[in-house]
């Protein structure tokens, strides 16, 4: 196992190395002067040059990436080009709100999916098997922030049952919080359950035609006990993977759900800071979003290999 | 050795075997029925212009926020008395050649990764699957963003972002194909009957990968589609007055407590749009491939 994990850590560092660089180009992709955006309408000749040489744009582009990557090492990611706020400290202000809001989009996936997954697969074919089928495609079809715009409507709108957006930390006051969190958790989630509704139900599927589950039924065992003890531990293997990755993409989720519920996290963010033209922002959010997605594959492939001793990585 | 040109005979019955459409239609009733409401769908948006009543762009503002069903206005009309279904209809104009510009983009730039990766192994292998992985790295919208936001909004970054989104998808399917498909007989016989390479490739692996990339190809042309959408809402894609899905939602969420439909048509339309591709398959992976009939 640990020979895998080196392994693993090593194939990460090209990867890793590659991303940074796409990462870095992406503010050299951007069509104009950086400097004139820094400087609005002050832009004498003498004023460009000095932003030039203070943000190292006046060095060759392997030299500037060479800085740049230096300095991303010690989690320097520069400062926001409008308000001139370290970037990392603007990004970990926004993280708690869009972790709370993962989270409990996360949880919420989960509970319909595994239910309704392990409910489709033991009566397969059934009607209740085609309409969670059903489900599935349409959880993936329909746009989250248009999940989003109908739960305002119907929920908050007309039914008045819930806030329609705003943040309330959950130490500052629990209820209010949890409150605020039901819809946008429900719109970002959504789109997970039901990828999660589909690989729970193939997955246990598979597991319930295996032998050891047909012994526990020839023992007499009742349906819940092989259902839930016997097969559902198993089958939930591979929803391990998708929920791995869901973890580490809840930035992108929330890019979208954040917008339409004014939540204050780190996708609303990178919104505000792409109309605002502020790249650094931009640039950071980009690479906090990639080292998570690839952090956890790697976690991913790990717990894979811990839950099911039989994967060999030799 | 000997047997070389029946190998050779049977990869080529393998590609070359047809059914006729009702036969299609009768064996496959779940393709047949998507493929049908996807080819509604493009039928609409090629025929916006003659079917759509009323100018998807002019501006009335006496007959501002007319409700569903009002005379001469089926689905309402927006805040500045625009057609909502004319802008509707227009909006699939939109949308469907994104999706088919994106999907055209990652496909050959994908597929041609994913041929000369397979085909030639070693570091090139190497090199381009790690340049792959890279891109895999990226959740697939953030990139997207992240490229939009870096070449400026429009709907024409915002294809190649997609586009660029859908690349590493392809590879990695058509590397896995030809790695597959290299090993088998037929390709071994072609290849000793003194096939050049380039004639293996477009003759030989080319035709006989083509299955699961359809597949895929209709699940991406739903992301997408999506993804369009989701870049408009954004405002990172299409660009005022043009009639977009995603932009028609963003602006319409704002009528909400008055005007839900402005907000709901536009969203019904991406869905259903969206739906019908992945419905399209769903149905085409169940028929090509039987052993994921789960």
């Amino acid at each position: 196992m640990t020979t895998y994990v080196l392994r693993r850590l090593l194939l990460m560092l090209p990867v890793a190395f590659l991303v940074t660089v796409g990462v870095f180009m992406l503010i050299h992709l951007t069509p104009g002067d950086p400097a004139l955006i820094l400087l609005g309408e002050d832009r004498s000749p003498q004023a460009i040059a000095d932003i030039h040489k203070q943000l190292g744009l006046d060095k060759p582009i392997y030299v500037q990436y060479g800085l740049w990557l230096g300095r991303m090492a010690h989690g320097d990611l520069g400062r926001s080009i409008t308000t001139h706020q370290p970037v990392s400290a603007a990004i970990t202000e926004r993280l708690p709100a869009t972790l709370e809001l993962g989270i409990v989009a996360l949880l919420w996936s989960l509970a319909v999916a595994i239910p309704l997954g392990t409910i489709a697969a033991v009566r397969r074919g059934s009607a209740l098997d085609y309409l969670a089928s059903g489900i599935t495609v349409a959880g993936v079809s329909v746009p989250n922030f248009f999940i989003g715009v109908v739960l305002i409507f119907v929920l908050s709108v007309s039914l008045r049952l819930f806030p329609f957006g705003g943040y309330i930390p959950f130490a500052t006051n629990p209820i209010e919080s949890l409150r605020h969190v039901v819809l946008p958790a429900i719109a970002l989630g959504t789109a997970g359950a039901a990828i999660n509704m589909r690989f729970t139900r193939s997955s246990m599927i598979e597991v319930l035609n295996n032998d050891y589950v047909r012994t526990a039924w020839a023992k007499g065992a009742s349906w819940r006990r092989v259902v839930f003890i016997h097969a559902l531990k198993n089958a939930l293997i591979p929803v391990v993977t998708v929920v791995g990755l869901q973890i580490g993409g809840i930035i992108e989720g929330a890019v979208v759900t954040e917008t339409v519920f004014t939540w204050p996290g780190v996708g609303r963010l990178a919104v505000e800071s792409i109309a605002d033209r502020d790249y650094t922002i931009v640039q950071g959010i980009v690479l906090l979003a990639a080292f998570s997605y690839m952090f956890a594959n790697l976690l991913v492939d790990l717990v894979y290999a811990w839950l099911d001793p039989r994967i060999s990585y030799a | 050795m000997s047997n070389a040109p029946a190998l050779l005979a049977a990869g080529q019955h393998f590609r070359t075997a047809r059914i006729s459409g009702l036969a299609f239609v009768r064996q496959y009733p779940r393709v047949a029925a998507a493929a049908a409401f996807v080819g509604l769908l493009f039928l609409v948006a090629l025929l916006a212009p003659l079917i759509a009543p009323h100018d998807p762009l002019a501006v009335h503002p006496d007959d501002s926020y007319l409700p569903p069903l009002s005379p001469s206005h089926l689905l309402g009309t927006d805040e500045l008395g625009r057609d909502l279904f004319s802008r509707v209809l227009w909006g699939a104009r939109v949308s469907l050649p994104v999706a088919f510009v994106a999907v055209a983009v990652g496909l050959v730039a994908g597929g041609i990764i994913g041929l000369v990766s397979g085909y030639a192994g070693g570091t090139t292998d190497l090199l381009l699957m790690r340049f792959i992985d890279a891109l895999l790295a990226f959740p697939g919208l953030i990139l997207a963003i992240g490229l939009v936001a870096a070449l400026g909004p429009g709907l024409r970054n915002a294809m190649i972002a997609i586009g660029i989104v859908a690349i590493p998808i392809y590879a990695r399917l058509v590397r896995a194909q030809v790695l597959q498909l290299k090993q088998m007989e037929f390709i071994t016989a072609t290849r000793s009957l003194g096939a050049r390479p380039l004639r293996l490739v477009l003759r030989h692996i080319l035709p006989n990968l083509m299955n699961p990339v359809l597949v895929q190809v209709s699940l991406s042309a739903g992301f997408a589609i999506l993804a369009e959408a989701t870049l408009s809402f954004l405002g990172l894609g299409a660009q005022v007055p043009t009639p977009d899905w995603g932009q028609m939602i963003n602006s319409g969420r704002t009528f909400l407590n008055n005007d839900a439909w402005l907000a709901i048509v536009p969203g019904a339309a991406i869905s259903v749009t969206v739906f019908s591709f992945n419905w399209l398959g769903d149905a085409l992976r169940d028929a090509l491939d039987p052993r994921l009939r789960t």
